[in-house]
């Protein structure tokens, strides 16, 4: 009988416990958004459940959506270069600036010619940082990387990992080539594809995030390409010895942009969702995620970090660092399908 | 029994035999034919900036056969499920004969049992603790380093990942030997010895062929969950060798292209049932 109560309870309990916040909230989002410090406080607010679904790649969150129905997601955190692609399909809705926080955000996070289209904005940045060299300065020095040519050329063969997502890594190529990601063409394939298999010659592994993370953290590799402050600001306590550096060449800068499905059913609690992931509070705990670190979009959030923090994210370098990086490449339909044939050939290689 | 009694008899016993088969004839139905009828009519379909196209067009397949990385992602699954196969039946077939042959009767379900417990485990956790032990700074580097010999370089290759793979199914393969093994009636060796066969020549004229069902099954069972395995070469492998599940998650994750993904899925599947072909035939020809 005793036994059969206990069981009673606990199915009550789990019920009660599910039904507790009985509106949802569904957020395609990156790994950096599914930690209790960002997500806890707005559920406690407003009393509703986030439900957090990850991916990594654009292409990833287009395959989740086809395959949902309209009305299944609110807020979708995607790669900010990707937006108008998102904006094109009818995934998102339209925002209302005057309710974001855009006189605090970082200028040149704006990205009107990504977010706004025919006057109307989609989407906001929340989170930037860079995709360049990340390395350690007990095996290398930062002289040594100085020229992001040398990466390619053999002389760190078996010493380097690379970042296995196309985009941040061809286009930093195309920087260490000289061109500029925004004017990328498919006459400037050849060349980067040229440098790219010559960079597998000397790769040890090519990876995602966490094994990315796990090959320079282990001393598995010495460099990785790729890397950033994503990969070594969030270890800088375990792992001093990491660090990461921009080449003479420059680097190419991610920002990640948020905004709300055109179809959500409850449109006024993803702007609310939007709104707290663009405050100071959100802003900071987004910026020390646990699945990687990075530079939050709104400058407000400086208020909320410490000093150890702030240098961890290079806080005071960021004008600096800003005006060396090109933003990835955002190419067409045909082009990037040609970018992932040539990636596809590295990764066979 | 008049016929027509028995005729009634016979009818019965067929709609019950139709009713017991029926689960199993839904469970198929239901989670493979239509599956795998949804995947075929999707690898004719196209992925376009629009959408998915519904169409009847050979062009995935012809970009497969187009494009060399793809091709070389096709030899690369082959060669490592090959080499897995061959790896594991080597192995599995000497630790069958000790735990069937030579080991104690009361020691037999232990020692079984021991071959059983890798299956507890995940393959990302098995994979991962192949990475302590074959990584740069890894146990067998650091006893190398120690005894003054070279690094070598055994993480993210072929070689680490057909030695996870091979670790995991030579259990698997054990199972299926020692279930031949033991069936095998003793008194056929005694025959063989009392006919002046050495021990060579009873294994194998004797032993051998009448175990090979057993390595067959095993090395199909392999071959299939081996070259369909997405986890090992990409935890293992570390992008260095890319095989056709990494391609089909390649498809889906980066470019959500299902067709793309559906007509490597396809391509995956002729190559299991080649290789189903290939055992049935061997078996068939065998139980003659």
């Amino acid at each position: 009988m005793l036994k059969k109560v206990s069981v009673a309870l606990a199915i009550t309990t789990a019920l009660w416990s599910n039904s507790a916040h009985s509106q949802e909230l569904n957020a395609l989002v990156w790994c950096d958004h599914t930690d209790d410090a960002l997500i806890k406080p707005f559920e406690e607010k407003h009393g509703v459940t986030v439900n957090l679904k990850e991916y990594e790649g654009t292409g990833a969150a287009l395959s989740l959506i086809e395959q949902s129905q309209p009305g299944d997601w609110d807020v979708l955190v995607i790669d900010g270069v990707d937006v108008p692609r998102a904006v094109s399909a009818g995934i998102l809705g339209e925002l209302p600036t005057d309710q974001l926080p855009y006189d605090s955000l970082f200028p040149e996070l704006v990205m009107e010619e990504n977010h706004v289209i025919d006057g109307k904005t989609y989407a906001i940045s929340e989170k930037f940082g860079y995709n360049t060299v990340s390395f350690n300065k007990d095996k290398v020095s930062q002289e040594d990387l100085a020229d992001m040519t040398k990466l390619w050329s053999g002389d760190f063969s078996g010493q380097l990992a690379v970042y296995d997502y196309y985009l941040p890594v061809m286009g930093m190529l195309a920087v260490g080539l000289g061109k500029e990601t925004a004017n990328l063409t498919m006459d400037d394939l050849p060349e980067i594809e040229e440098a790219l298999l010559a960079l597998k010659d000397s790769a040890a592994s090519v990876g995602e995030v966490v094994a990315s993370q796990t090959a320079i953290a282990t001393g598995e590799v010495d460099i990785l390409v790729g890397g950033g402050e994503w990969v070594t600001a969030g270890l800088t306590a375990t792992n001093p010895e990491l660090d990461w550096m921009i080449p003479d060449q420059g680097a190419v800068r991610w920002s990640q942009s948020i905004g709300v499905f055109a179809d959500s059913k409850q449109p006024d609690l993803a702007l609310e969702f939007v709104k707290h992931v663009l405050s100071p509070e959100g802003q900071a705990a987004l910026a020390t995620s646990s699945c990687y670190w990075a530079m939050p979009a709104n400058s407000a959030a400086g208020d909320m970090l410490t000093d150890g923090q702030k240098t961890a994210l290079r806080w005071d370098q960021q004008s600096e660092y800003l005006a060396k990086a090109q933003l990835y490449p955002a190419p067409d339909s045909e082009l990037d399908a040609a970018m992932q044939d040539v990636w596809t050939r590295f990764l066979a290689r | 029994m008049s016929q027509t009694a028995a005729t009634s008899l016979e009818t019965a016993e067929r709609r019950r035999a139709i009713a017991l088969a029926a689960p199993a004839f839904l469970w198929t139905l239901g989670f493979f034919v239509l599956p795998f009828a949804i995947m075929f009519v999707l690898s004719f379909w196209q992925r376009t900036d629009e959408g998915l196209v519904a169409s009847w067009t050979l062009e995935n397949y012809r970009t497969f056969f187009g494009e060399t990385a793809y091709l070389e992602a096709a030899l690369n699954s082959i060669e490592i499920t090959l080499a897995v196969t061959f790896f594991s039946v080597l192995l599995a077939y000497p630790l069958a004969w000790i735990i069937a042959e030579e080991l104690p009767a009361r020691y037999r379900r232990l020692a079984l049992a021991m071959a059983i417990i890798p299956f507890w485990t995940s393959y990302v956790v098995r994979s991962y603790a192949w990475t302590l032990l074959l990584a740069k700074r890894g146990v067998i580097n650091t006893w190398l380093s120690d005894w003054g010999l070279p690094v070598l370089d055994l993480a993210n290759s072929r070689i680490a990942t057909v030695t996870g793979f091979t670790h995991f199914f030579t259990m698997l393969l054990v199972l299926t030997i020692y279930a031949s093994l033991v069936q095998m009636p003793p008194n056929l060796k005694r025959a063989a010895a009392d006919l002046g066969a050495g021990p060579f020549a009873t294994f194998r004229h004797v032993i051998l062929p009448l175990t090979m069902p057993g390595i067959a099954v095993g090395a199909f069972i392999t071959f299939a969950i081996c070259i369909g395995d997405y986890v090992t070469p990409q935890i293992l492998g570390g992008g260095n060798d890319l095989a056709l599940p990494q391609l089909i998650m390649l498809q889906v994750g980066r470019r959500a292209d299902l067709p793309m993904a559906a007509t490597l899925s396809i391509i995956l599947m002729i190559f299991v049932t080649i290789a189903y072909l290939a055992t049935a035939r061997y078996m068939k020809v065998e139980g003659r």
